[in-house]
């Protein structure tokens, strides 16, 4: 039903890991190298943030397990670039261009003198819409009881499993985002309204810490229902 | 109802040493004229050396000494943010939230890895690290402790789960004995794990 990505809430995993890599910003020069490249390949525009994360999400569970964080990057990449027709399986396995690349794609390639103000622009999420909020600030809602994208089976979702089929609160309106279930599959921006839920730990967990502690979501309003 | 797509693991096609993998993902698409090298040079030297947690920082040091700028800041981030050149990719969306005697605010994202990149920079291991993304939603107080933070009793924990592209930086509370101090004094007190929730800023004397 979920992805191994979807761990919020999980045991088993012993102490947060603190160790030498806080002490600088990449801990290894191919770490720097993996971001940046990921970055760079993702200002082609084949594909988007909500792809490139669900192209993380469907690495094999004992891929996901045992890669670093980079690893996990590079795994992706290589899926998205393979997925959306940049490099053949053949060009990934001989590490070396077999083919030349589309004219018009050429022109999309990020070139040094633009990476300051492309990192600076970024790439806003929230949308103009015409659709009435369904809820208001303070509303009690509900969300869907299982934690899975409605559409496509096995698709992308941000409604995390420890999160679905719980009553909360409504405390925030961003207004209208763009629908990762609906763009990770390039269906369309799809834009909905985005709250904030707020869930006390205590309608959670089966052994909260303490019950009048509180978790916050960003949570679509097809993830939603009136309480 | 479609279906996903179940295509073989490209990744597996790749060398087994990771930086072996990076290189040859670079070569080939330098080699079609889609990727710059320089460009990444470019990338890594902003995220190594300019964009980083002391952006976050200058920002709640102005707060603590200016009601207006704070108000601001809460009411309406990204207008802040923008003002003062800063923002962009991973940050297009920002909601700050402070912490008061009654509510520790604390930022994870169990799905991913989001943070605010243009006021933290890249995040560290353990943000993206299992345990974390785990245990800080459940158990966050214990995770708290293992950062050395203990919280006064009748201060409730609130975790906010990064699921949308709304990115959340903490506003620590100022620290007692800083009166009289200047921004920049101020600044070097705040700690990048302060403006995740998993640490308080220094005490004055600890950062002299």
């Amino acid at each position: 039903m979920t992805r191994i990505h979807d761990m919020g809430g999980r045991f088993g995993d012993g102490p947060v890991p603190r160790d030498a890599d806080e002490k600088e910003v990449f801990a290894t020069d191919w770490h720097a190298r993996a971001l940046a490249l990921t970055v760079a390949a993702g200002a082609l525009g084949k594909w988007n943030i909500d792809a490139s994360r669900h192209g993380r999400e469907r690495l094999p569970p004992v891929d996901y397990a045992r890669f670093g964080y980079y690893e996990k990057w590079l795994a992706g990449l290589a899926k998205m670039l393979v997925e959306r027709g940049i490099a053949s399986a053949e060009e990934i396995a001989a590490g070396h261009s077999l083919d030349a690349a589309p004219d018009d794609l050429k022109t999309r390639c990020l070139v040094a003198d633009r990476v300051a103000p492309v990192l600076r622009s970024g790439g806003p999420s929230a949308r103009d819409s015409d659709a009435a909020p369904g809820f208001a600030v303070g509303a009690a809602v509900r969300t869907r009881p299982i934690a899975a994208n409605e559409t496509v089976t096995g698709g992308h979702t941000r409604l995390p499993a420890y999160a679905a089929g719980r009553q909360g609160t409504v405390v925030l309106h961003h207004g209208a985002h763009v629908f990762p279930d609906s763009n990770a599959h390039f269906h369309g921006e799809a834009p909905q309204h985005l709250y904030t839920v707020g869930f006390a730990a205590g309608d959670l967990w089966q052994h909260a810490e303490s019950p009048d502690d509180e978790v916050r979501l960003d949570l679509w309003e097809s993830y939603l229902v009136p309480a | 109802m479609p279906h996903e797509h179940h295509d073989d693991n490209p990744h597996s096609l790749l060398p087994s040493e990771p930086a072996l993998r990076v290189k040859a993902l670079e070569t080939i698409l330098a080699e079609k004229g889609l990727v710059d090298p320089a460009a990444l040079d470019a990338i890594i030297d902003l995220y190594a050396h300019e964009i980083g947690p002391q952006i976050g920082a200058g920002m709640v040091a102005r707060a603590w000494l200016d009601d207006e700028f704070r108000s601001a800041l809460l009411a309406d981030a990204d207008q802040v943010i923008t003002a003062l050149g800063h923002g962009g990719r991973q940050g297009e969306h920002v909601v700050v939230v402070e912490n008061s005697p009654s509510t520790h605010n604390m930022v994870v994202c169990t799905l991913c890895s989001c943070y605010p990149w243009p006021l933290l920079g890249i995040p560290p291991g353990w943000y993206k690290s299992d345990a974390y993304r785990a245990r800080a939603v459940r158990e966050p107080r214990a995770v708290l402790a293992e950062f050395g933070v203990t919280l006064a009793k009748g201060t409730n924990v609130r975790v906010w789960d990064s699921t949308a592209e709304i990115r959340y930086l903490v506003l620590p509370m100022r620290p007692s004995g800083t009166d009289g101090m200047g921004e920049a004094e101020l600044a070097a007190l705040v700690t990048r794990d302060s403006m995740i929730g998993t640490g308080l800023p220094y005490a004055p004397q600890a950062s002299s």
